[in-house]
Protein backbone atom coordinates (compact mmCIF):
# COMPACT_ATOMS: atom_id res chain seq x y z
CA UNK A 1 0.00 0.00 0.00
CA UNK A 2 1.49 3.41 -1.01
CA UNK A 3 1.96 5.51 2.13
CA UNK A 4 1.64 9.34 2.34
CA UNK A 5 5.27 8.84 3.75
CA UNK A 6 6.71 6.76 1.23
CA UNK A 7 5.31 9.33 -1.65
CA UNK A 8 7.62 11.87 0.40
CA UNK A 9 10.75 9.71 0.38
CA UNK A 10 10.62 8.90 -3.33
CA UNK A 11 10.19 12.63 -3.92
CA UNK A 12 12.76 13.20 -1.76
CA UNK A 13 14.99 11.06 -4.07
CA UNK A 14 13.73 12.16 -7.44
CA UNK A 15 14.93 15.60 -5.95
CA UNK A 16 18.13 15.44 -4.37
CA UNK A 17 19.14 13.04 -7.90
CA UNK A 18 18.02 16.04 -9.85
CA UNK A 19 16.36 14.08 -11.95
CA UNK A 20 15.78 15.15 -15.67
CA UNK A 21 12.13 15.16 -16.14
CA UNK A 22 12.12 17.19 -12.91
CA UNK A 23 14.11 19.74 -14.02
CA UNK A 24 12.93 19.92 -17.35
CA UNK A 25 9.41 20.76 -16.11
CA UNK A 26 10.40 23.06 -13.62
CA UNK A 27 12.82 25.02 -15.91
CA UNK A 28 9.73 24.97 -18.52
CA UNK A 29 7.55 26.71 -15.65
CA UNK A 30 10.30 28.96 -14.99
CA UNK A 31 10.56 30.53 -18.96
CA UNK A 32 6.89 30.34 -19.00
CA UNK A 33 5.84 32.40 -16.11
CA UNK A 34 8.67 34.56 -16.76
CA UNK A 35 8.05 35.70 -20.04
CA UNK A 36 4.64 36.42 -19.08
CA UNK A 37 5.63 38.51 -16.48
CA UNK A 38 8.20 40.28 -18.32
CA UNK A 39 5.60 41.54 -21.13
CA UNK A 40 2.92 41.81 -18.48
CA UNK A 41 5.63 44.41 -17.05
CA UNK A 42 6.72 45.53 -20.67
CA UNK A 43 3.17 46.56 -21.09
CA UNK A 44 1.55 47.09 -17.54
CA UNK A 45 4.10 49.51 -16.49
CA UNK A 46 3.78 51.72 -19.02
CA UNK A 47 -0.25 51.35 -18.81
CA UNK A 48 -0.62 52.06 -15.38
CA UNK A 49 2.13 54.80 -15.41
CA UNK A 50 0.06 56.47 -18.02
CA UNK A 51 -3.35 56.12 -15.94
CA UNK A 52 -1.34 57.61 -13.15
CA UNK A 53 0.33 60.34 -14.60
CA UNK A 54 -2.14 61.54 -17.14
CA UNK A 55 -5.78 62.76 -17.71
CA UNK A 56 -6.60 60.15 -19.94
CA UNK A 57 -10.11 59.84 -21.74
CA UNK A 58 -12.03 56.93 -19.95
CA UNK A 59 -9.43 56.50 -16.93
CA UNK A 60 -11.72 55.41 -14.52
CA UNK A 61 -13.50 52.77 -17.13
CA UNK A 62 -10.13 51.22 -17.79
CA UNK A 63 -9.29 51.25 -14.19
CA UNK A 64 -12.63 49.41 -13.42
CA UNK A 65 -11.59 46.86 -16.36
CA UNK A 66 -8.34 46.50 -15.20
CA UNK A 67 -9.51 45.72 -11.69
CA UNK A 68 -11.88 43.33 -12.61
CA UNK A 69 -9.49 41.82 -14.70
CA UNK A 70 -7.15 41.13 -11.64
CA UNK A 71 -10.04 38.40 -10.24
CA UNK A 72 -10.52 36.61 -13.74
CA UNK A 73 -10.60 32.85 -13.02
CA UNK A 74 -7.67 31.42 -14.96
CA UNK A 75 -10.60 28.85 -16.83
CA UNK A 76 -11.75 31.62 -18.09
CA UNK A 77 -8.85 33.38 -19.41
CA UNK A 78 -7.84 29.46 -20.97
CA UNK A 79 -10.96 29.75 -22.17
CA UNK A 80 -10.57 33.27 -23.63
CA UNK A 81 -7.12 32.31 -25.07
CA UNK A 82 -8.51 28.75 -26.36
CA UNK A 83 -10.73 30.59 -28.54
CA UNK A 84 -8.69 33.07 -29.97
CA UNK A 85 -6.15 30.67 -30.78
CA UNK A 86 -7.83 27.62 -32.34
CA UNK A 87 -7.58 27.33 -35.57
CA UNK A 88 -10.77 28.86 -36.50
CA UNK A 89 -9.83 32.11 -34.08
CA UNK A 90 -9.01 35.58 -34.81
CA UNK A 91 -5.28 34.41 -33.83
CA UNK A 92 -5.18 30.99 -35.05
CA UNK A 93 -2.45 31.91 -37.95
CA UNK A 94 -0.36 31.71 -35.64
CA UNK A 95 -0.68 28.11 -34.61
CA UNK A 96 0.27 28.82 -31.01
CA UNK A 97 -2.51 26.39 -30.04
CA UNK A 98 -0.72 23.49 -27.74
CA UNK A 99 2.62 25.90 -28.02
CA UNK A 100 4.71 27.14 -24.57
CA UNK A 101 3.88 30.20 -26.72
CA UNK A 102 0.12 29.77 -25.92
CA UNK A 103 1.11 29.07 -22.31
CA UNK A 104 3.05 32.20 -22.05
CA UNK A 105 -0.53 34.16 -23.49
CA UNK A 106 -2.62 33.00 -21.30
CA UNK A 107 -0.11 33.76 -18.19
CA UNK A 108 0.38 37.28 -19.68
CA UNK A 109 -3.15 37.85 -19.54
CA UNK A 110 -3.72 36.86 -15.98
CA UNK A 111 -0.07 38.56 -14.91
CA UNK A 112 -1.33 41.70 -16.48
CA UNK A 113 -4.39 43.78 -14.59
CA UNK A 114 -2.24 42.57 -11.17
CA UNK A 115 1.11 44.35 -12.59
CA UNK A 116 -0.85 47.40 -14.05
CA UNK A 117 -3.13 47.84 -11.89
CA UNK A 118 0.03 47.78 -9.06
CA UNK A 119 2.07 50.12 -10.92
CA UNK A 120 -0.88 52.25 -10.68
CA UNK A 121 -1.65 52.12 -7.07
CA UNK A 122 1.99 52.69 -6.96
CA UNK A 123 2.89 55.80 -8.68
CA UNK A 124 -0.74 57.12 -7.83
CA UNK A 125 0.43 57.21 -4.57
CA UNK A 126 3.64 59.43 -4.69
CA UNK A 127 3.74 61.86 -2.83
CA UNK A 128 2.62 64.82 -4.83
CA UNK A 129 5.68 66.72 -3.74
CA UNK A 130 8.14 64.78 -5.45
CA UNK A 131 6.87 66.12 -8.88
CA UNK A 132 7.51 69.17 -7.96
CA UNK A 133 10.72 68.72 -6.92
CA UNK A 134 11.72 67.19 -9.86
CA UNK A 135 10.07 70.32 -11.50
CA UNK A 136 11.72 73.01 -9.17
CA UNK A 137 15.09 71.08 -9.98
CA UNK A 138 14.55 71.45 -13.88
CA UNK A 139 13.02 68.13 -14.72
CA UNK A 140 11.38 68.18 -18.46
CA UNK A 141 8.25 66.40 -18.70
CA UNK A 142 9.74 63.11 -19.11
CA UNK A 143 12.05 63.34 -16.53
CA UNK A 144 9.33 64.44 -14.26
CA UNK A 145 7.56 60.96 -14.74
CA UNK A 146 10.54 59.12 -14.73
CA UNK A 147 11.34 60.27 -11.64
CA UNK A 148 7.90 60.22 -9.80
CA UNK A 149 7.75 56.76 -11.40
CA UNK A 150 11.29 55.47 -9.82
CA UNK A 151 9.62 56.57 -6.40
CA UNK A 152 6.59 54.14 -7.03
CA UNK A 153 9.92 51.61 -7.96
CA UNK A 154 8.88 49.20 -4.66
CA UNK A 155 5.33 49.37 -5.23
CA UNK A 156 6.35 48.65 -9.03
CA UNK A 157 7.89 45.42 -7.63
CA UNK A 158 5.67 43.79 -4.95
CA UNK A 159 3.24 44.21 -8.20
CA UNK A 160 5.72 42.24 -10.43
CA UNK A 161 6.27 39.43 -7.82
CA UNK A 162 2.14 39.62 -7.27
CA UNK A 163 1.97 38.95 -10.88
CA UNK A 164 4.67 36.22 -10.53
CA UNK A 165 2.63 34.72 -7.84
CA UNK A 166 -0.52 34.24 -9.68
CA UNK A 167 0.81 32.80 -12.62
CA UNK A 168 3.08 30.12 -11.01
CA UNK A 169 0.00 29.25 -9.00
CA UNK A 170 -2.17 28.49 -11.68
CA UNK A 171 -2.89 25.34 -13.85
CA UNK A 172 -6.32 25.94 -15.38
CA UNK A 173 -5.33 28.34 -18.16
CA UNK A 174 -2.09 26.37 -19.20
CA UNK A 175 -3.82 23.02 -18.88
CA UNK A 176 -6.52 24.18 -21.59
CA UNK A 177 -3.77 26.11 -23.82
CA UNK A 178 -1.30 24.13 -23.40
CA UNK A 179 -2.30 20.74 -23.90
CA UNK A 180 0.00 19.25 -20.88
CA UNK A 181 2.13 17.60 -23.29
CA UNK A 182 4.87 15.86 -22.29
CA UNK A 183 8.15 16.94 -22.73
CA UNK A 184 6.64 20.11 -24.18
CA UNK A 185 4.49 21.89 -22.46
CA UNK A 186 3.84 20.51 -19.46
CA UNK A 187 4.61 22.86 -16.27
CA UNK A 188 4.98 22.01 -12.59
CA UNK A 189 0.94 22.61 -11.72
CA UNK A 190 -0.26 20.65 -15.23
CA UNK A 191 2.07 17.77 -14.52
CA UNK A 192 0.56 17.76 -10.54
CA UNK A 193 -3.10 17.93 -11.97
CA UNK A 194 -2.36 14.84 -14.35
CA UNK A 195 0.17 12.69 -12.34
CA UNK A 196 -2.13 12.99 -9.39
CA UNK A 197 -5.31 11.60 -11.76
CA UNK A 198 -3.02 8.37 -12.60
CA UNK A 199 -1.95 7.74 -9.11
CA UNK A 200 1.81 8.54 -9.57
CA UNK A 201 2.24 10.38 -6.84
CA UNK A 202 6.34 10.39 -6.71
CA UNK A 203 6.83 12.84 -9.00
CA UNK A 204 3.86 15.23 -8.26
CA UNK A 205 4.44 15.19 -4.47
CA UNK A 206 8.26 15.81 -5.52
CA UNK A 207 7.10 19.09 -7.55
CA UNK A 208 4.49 20.53 -4.91
CA UNK A 209 7.64 20.95 -2.36
CA UNK A 210 9.10 22.60 -5.24
CA UNK A 211 6.08 24.76 -5.92
CA UNK A 212 5.44 25.19 -2.51
CA UNK A 213 9.28 26.23 -1.85
CA UNK A 214 8.54 28.61 -5.06
CA UNK A 215 5.70 30.56 -3.19
CA UNK A 216 7.94 30.63 -0.45
CA UNK A 217 10.87 32.41 -1.97
CA UNK A 218 8.57 34.81 -3.92
CA UNK A 219 7.01 35.97 -0.68
CA UNK A 220 9.55 36.35 1.18
CA UNK A 221 10.90 38.23 -1.67
CA UNK A 222 6.99 40.36 -1.72
CA UNK A 223 8.24 41.55 2.32
CA UNK A 224 11.51 42.35 1.36
CA UNK A 225 10.43 44.89 -0.96
CA UNK A 226 7.95 45.64 0.94
CA UNK A 227 10.33 46.59 3.68
CA UNK A 228 12.68 48.10 1.62
CA UNK A 229 10.17 50.72 0.42
CA UNK A 230 9.02 51.44 3.79
CA UNK A 231 10.77 55.39 4.46
CA UNK A 232 13.13 56.39 6.66
CA UNK A 233 12.17 59.41 9.19
CA UNK A 234 13.57 62.05 7.18
CA UNK A 235 10.49 61.80 5.49
CA UNK A 236 9.73 65.76 5.39
CA UNK A 237 5.40 65.83 4.09
CA UNK A 238 4.05 68.35 2.06
CA UNK A 239 2.19 71.05 4.05
CA UNK B 1 23.82 90.80 -16.07
CA UNK B 2 21.13 88.36 -14.09
CA UNK B 3 17.60 87.61 -13.99
CA UNK B 4 14.93 90.22 -12.51
CA UNK B 5 11.48 89.50 -11.86
CA UNK B 6 8.22 91.57 -12.05
CA UNK B 7 5.12 90.30 -11.01
CA UNK B 8 2.41 92.27 -12.88
CA UNK B 9 -1.24 91.82 -11.60
CA UNK B 10 -1.03 88.29 -10.23
CA UNK B 11 -4.36 86.90 -8.82
CA UNK B 12 -5.40 83.27 -7.61
CA UNK B 13 -8.39 81.74 -6.10
CA UNK B 14 -8.60 78.44 -4.91
CA UNK B 15 -11.77 76.79 -4.95
CA UNK B 16 -13.29 80.02 -5.41
CA UNK B 17 -11.47 81.68 -2.20
CA UNK B 18 -9.51 84.42 -2.94
CA UNK B 19 -5.64 83.94 -1.92
CA UNK B 20 -3.75 86.36 -4.13
CA UNK B 21 -5.42 89.38 -5.64
CA UNK B 22 -3.74 92.06 -8.03
CA UNK B 23 -0.25 91.53 -6.89
CA UNK B 24 2.22 93.91 -8.49
CA UNK B 25 6.01 93.69 -7.23
CA UNK B 26 9.65 93.86 -8.74
CA UNK B 27 12.31 92.02 -7.59
CA UNK B 28 15.62 93.87 -8.20
CA UNK B 29 18.51 91.57 -8.81
CA UNK B 30 21.08 90.79 -6.49
CA UNK B 31 19.22 91.65 -3.71
CA UNK B 32 17.65 89.38 -1.00
CA UNK B 33 13.59 90.09 -0.12
CA UNK B 34 12.17 88.33 2.49
CA UNK B 35 8.21 87.84 2.27
CA UNK B 36 6.81 87.72 6.07
CA UNK B 37 2.77 87.43 6.69
CA UNK B 38 0.63 85.97 8.83
CA UNK B 39 -0.07 81.43 8.16
CA UNK B 40 -2.36 80.70 5.59
CA UNK B 41 -1.41 84.13 3.50
CA UNK B 42 -0.53 82.65 0.37
CA UNK B 43 3.33 82.93 1.09
CA UNK B 44 3.99 79.50 -0.10
CA UNK B 45 1.15 79.79 -3.25
CA UNK B 46 3.26 83.39 -4.12
CA UNK B 47 6.39 81.60 -4.57
CA UNK B 48 5.36 78.81 -5.87
CA UNK B 49 3.61 81.12 -8.74
CA UNK B 50 7.18 83.31 -9.07
CA UNK B 51 8.78 79.55 -9.26
CA UNK B 52 6.81 78.92 -12.25
CA UNK B 53 5.36 75.45 -10.70
CA UNK B 54 1.83 77.43 -10.87
CA UNK B 55 0.42 79.56 -13.35
CA UNK B 56 -1.61 82.65 -11.56
CA UNK B 57 -5.22 83.15 -12.63
CA UNK B 58 -4.91 86.49 -13.86
CA UNK B 59 -1.82 88.65 -14.20
CA UNK B 60 1.99 87.77 -15.33
CA UNK B 61 4.97 86.71 -14.10
CA UNK B 62 8.21 88.34 -16.22
CA UNK B 63 11.30 87.51 -15.80
CA UNK B 64 14.10 89.86 -17.71
CA UNK B 65 17.36 89.06 -19.16
CA UNK B 66 19.63 92.26 -20.11
CA UNK B 67 16.06 94.06 -19.84
CA UNK B 68 14.16 91.82 -22.20
CA UNK B 69 11.58 89.55 -21.61
CA UNK B 70 12.00 85.71 -21.30
CA UNK B 71 10.15 83.77 -23.02
CA UNK B 72 8.81 81.59 -19.74
CA UNK B 73 10.44 77.50 -21.06
CA UNK B 74 12.18 74.92 -19.68
CA UNK B 75 15.45 77.18 -20.29
CA UNK B 76 13.87 79.85 -18.10
CA UNK B 77 13.27 77.06 -15.39
CA UNK B 78 16.38 75.79 -15.07
CA UNK B 79 18.38 79.61 -14.21
CA UNK B 80 15.69 79.26 -11.21
CA UNK B 81 14.49 77.13 -8.27
CA UNK B 82 12.74 76.99 -5.61
CA UNK B 83 13.11 75.36 -1.80
CA UNK B 84 10.15 74.22 -1.01
CA UNK B 85 9.00 73.61 2.52
CA UNK B 86 8.58 70.15 2.83
CA UNK B 87 11.79 69.89 0.94
CA UNK B 88 10.64 66.52 -0.90
CA UNK B 89 13.38 64.16 -0.66
CA UNK B 90 14.29 61.43 -3.32
CA UNK B 91 14.04 57.62 -2.37
CA UNK B 92 17.75 57.37 -3.29
CA UNK B 93 21.27 58.02 -1.60
CA UNK B 94 22.17 62.08 -0.20
CA UNK B 95 24.85 61.85 -2.97
CA UNK B 96 21.93 61.39 -5.65
CA UNK B 97 19.53 63.49 -4.24
CA UNK B 98 22.06 66.67 -4.96
CA UNK B 99 23.30 65.20 -8.08
CA UNK B 100 19.75 65.27 -9.86
CA UNK B 101 19.50 68.54 -10.95
CA UNK B 102 23.03 68.40 -12.74
CA UNK B 103 22.46 64.60 -14.25
CA UNK B 104 19.16 65.79 -16.16
CA UNK B 105 21.10 68.74 -17.38
CA UNK B 106 23.46 66.19 -18.96
CA UNK B 107 26.98 67.25 -17.21
CA UNK B 108 29.83 64.92 -17.18
CA UNK B 109 30.01 62.79 -14.29
CA UNK B 110 33.55 64.34 -13.10
CA UNK B 111 31.75 67.93 -12.64
CA UNK B 112 29.35 66.41 -11.00
CA UNK B 113 31.08 64.15 -8.52
CA UNK B 114 33.10 67.34 -7.75
CA UNK B 115 30.19 70.16 -8.02
CA UNK B 116 28.14 67.72 -5.28
CA UNK B 117 31.39 67.00 -2.86
CA UNK B 118 31.66 71.05 -2.63
CA UNK B 119 28.08 71.66 -1.93
CA UNK B 120 28.14 68.94 1.18
CA UNK B 121 31.26 69.73 2.17
CA UNK B 122 29.17 73.27 2.72
CA UNK B 123 25.90 72.20 3.96
CA UNK B 124 27.95 69.63 6.52
CA UNK B 125 26.73 66.41 4.82
CA UNK B 126 29.92 65.05 3.31
CA UNK B 127 30.22 62.26 5.49
CA UNK B 128 26.52 61.45 4.85
CA UNK B 129 26.97 61.09 1.05
CA UNK B 130 26.23 57.77 0.46
CA UNK B 131 23.62 57.31 3.17
CA UNK B 132 20.23 56.90 2.35
CA UNK B 133 18.69 60.86 2.41
CA UNK B 134 15.30 59.52 3.53
CA UNK B 135 17.32 58.57 6.49
CA UNK B 136 18.03 61.98 7.07
CA UNK B 137 16.61 64.37 10.41
CA UNK B 138 14.54 66.80 9.30
CA UNK B 139 17.50 69.29 9.50
CA UNK B 140 19.38 67.58 7.64
CA UNK B 141 16.89 66.82 5.16
CA UNK B 142 16.70 70.85 4.88
CA UNK B 143 19.97 71.11 4.27
CA UNK B 144 20.09 68.55 1.90
CA UNK B 145 17.21 70.38 -0.15
CA UNK B 146 19.15 73.92 0.29
CA UNK B 147 22.45 71.95 -1.09
CA UNK B 148 20.18 70.54 -4.11
CA UNK B 149 19.08 73.44 -4.90
CA UNK B 150 22.65 75.51 -4.92
CA UNK B 151 24.19 73.03 -6.30
CA UNK B 152 22.75 73.94 -9.74
CA UNK B 153 23.85 78.03 -9.28
CA UNK B 154 20.33 79.48 -9.38
CA UNK B 155 20.01 83.02 -10.27
CA UNK B 156 17.33 83.43 -8.75
CA UNK B 157 16.58 81.10 -5.66
CA UNK B 158 13.19 81.24 -4.01
CA UNK B 159 13.60 79.45 0.27
CA UNK B 160 10.33 78.56 1.54
CA UNK B 161 10.93 78.84 5.06
CA UNK B 162 14.54 77.26 5.19
CA UNK B 163 15.06 77.07 8.52
CA UNK B 164 11.77 76.07 10.16
CA UNK B 165 12.32 73.37 12.56
CA UNK B 166 15.59 73.63 12.63
CA UNK B 167 17.86 74.21 15.83
CA UNK B 168 19.60 77.67 16.32
CA UNK B 169 22.84 75.69 15.38
CA UNK B 170 21.62 74.47 11.99
CA UNK B 171 19.93 77.96 11.17
CA UNK B 172 23.07 79.56 11.80
CA UNK B 173 24.68 77.14 9.02
CA UNK B 174 22.01 77.45 6.72
CA UNK B 175 21.66 81.14 7.08
CA UNK B 176 25.60 81.66 6.41
CA UNK B 177 24.72 79.14 3.19
CA UNK B 178 22.17 81.80 2.27
CA UNK B 179 24.55 84.42 2.49
CA UNK B 180 27.53 82.95 0.83
CA UNK B 181 25.39 82.41 -1.79
CA UNK B 182 24.24 85.60 -1.95
CA UNK B 183 27.94 87.68 -2.03
CA UNK B 184 29.52 84.90 -3.83
CA UNK B 185 27.21 83.62 -6.65
CA UNK B 186 25.10 87.00 -6.75
CA UNK B 187 21.89 85.71 -6.74
CA UNK B 188 18.65 87.29 -6.46
CA UNK B 189 16.97 85.64 -3.31
CA UNK B 190 13.32 85.32 -2.37
CA UNK B 191 12.44 84.29 0.87
CA UNK B 192 9.75 83.58 3.50
CA UNK B 193 10.10 83.50 7.22
CA UNK B 194 8.07 83.77 10.23
CA UNK B 195 11.13 85.04 12.53
CA UNK B 196 11.78 88.84 12.36
CA UNK B 197 15.43 88.41 13.51
CA UNK B 198 16.26 86.66 10.50
CA UNK B 199 14.45 88.65 8.24
CA UNK B 200 16.98 91.51 9.41
CA UNK B 201 20.23 89.49 9.21
CA UNK B 202 19.13 88.34 5.86
CA UNK B 203 17.09 90.79 4.01
CA UNK B 204 17.42 93.91 2.23
CA UNK B 205 14.37 94.15 0.95
CA UNK B 206 10.95 93.28 3.63
CA UNK B 207 7.35 92.59 1.86
CA UNK B 208 4.69 91.94 3.60
CA UNK B 209 1.66 90.10 2.58
CA UNK B 210 -2.09 90.76 4.06
CA UNK B 211 -5.39 89.93 2.66
CA UNK B 212 -4.32 88.82 -0.47
CA UNK B 213 -1.79 91.60 -1.51
CA UNK B 214 1.78 92.70 -1.11
CA UNK B 215 2.93 95.47 0.89
CA UNK B 216 6.68 96.91 1.54
CA UNK B 217 7.71 96.42 4.81
N1 LIG C 1 -3.22 73.39 -3.90
C1 LIG C 1 -4.12 74.02 -3.13
N2 LIG C 1 -5.42 73.74 -3.23
C2 LIG C 1 -6.34 74.38 -2.47
N3 LIG C 1 -6.04 75.32 -1.57
C3 LIG C 1 -4.75 75.64 -1.42
C4 LIG C 1 -3.72 75.01 -2.17
N4 LIG C 1 -2.54 75.53 -1.81
C5 LIG C 1 -2.82 76.44 -0.85
N5 LIG C 1 -4.14 76.52 -0.62
C6 LIG C 1 -4.81 77.44 0.32
O1 LIG C 1 -4.34 78.74 0.06
C7 LIG C 1 -4.14 79.46 1.25
C8 LIG C 1 -2.70 79.99 1.27
O2 LIG C 1 -1.82 78.90 1.43
P1 LIG C 1 -0.24 79.10 1.49
O3 LIG C 1 0.33 77.77 1.70
O4 LIG C 1 0.19 79.85 0.31
O5 LIG C 1 -0.10 79.99 2.80
P2 LIG C 1 1.23 80.47 3.54
O6 LIG C 1 1.16 81.93 3.61
O7 LIG C 1 2.41 79.87 2.90
O8 LIG C 1 1.00 79.86 4.99
P3 LIG C 1 2.08 79.29 6.04
O9 LIG C 1 2.67 80.46 6.76
O10 LIG C 1 1.25 78.47 6.96
O11 LIG C 1 3.08 78.50 5.29
C9 LIG C 1 -4.43 78.51 2.39
O12 LIG C 1 -5.73 78.80 2.87
C10 LIG C 1 -4.41 77.15 1.76
O13 LIG C 1 -5.32 76.32 2.38
MG1 LIG D 1 3.81 78.43 3.49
Amino acid sequence: MYTILQGFGSAFRLIIALDPELLKIIWLSLKVSGAALVLAIALGLPLGALLALKRLPLRGLILSLINTGMGLPPVVVGLFVYLLLSRSGPLGFLELLYTPGAMIFAQFILAFPIVTSLSHTAIVNVNPIIRQAAQVLGANPLQEALTVIREARYGIMTGGIAGLGRVTAEVGAVIMVGGNIAGYTRVMTTTIALETDKGNFDLAIALGIILLGLSLLINLAFRAVQRMGRSGSGVVLWD
Amino acid sequence: MGLSLELAQISKAYNGRVILQDCSWTFETGFTHVLMGPNGMGKSTLLRICALLEAPDHGRVNYLGDNRPLAIGLELKRRITLLLPGVGVFNTSVFNNVAYGLKIRGLQRREIEERVGAILEMVGLADKKRQRALELSTGQSKRLGLARAMVLEPEVLFLDEPTASIDQENSEIIERIILEMKEKKRATIIMVTHDPAQARRLGDRLLLIKDGRLWPG
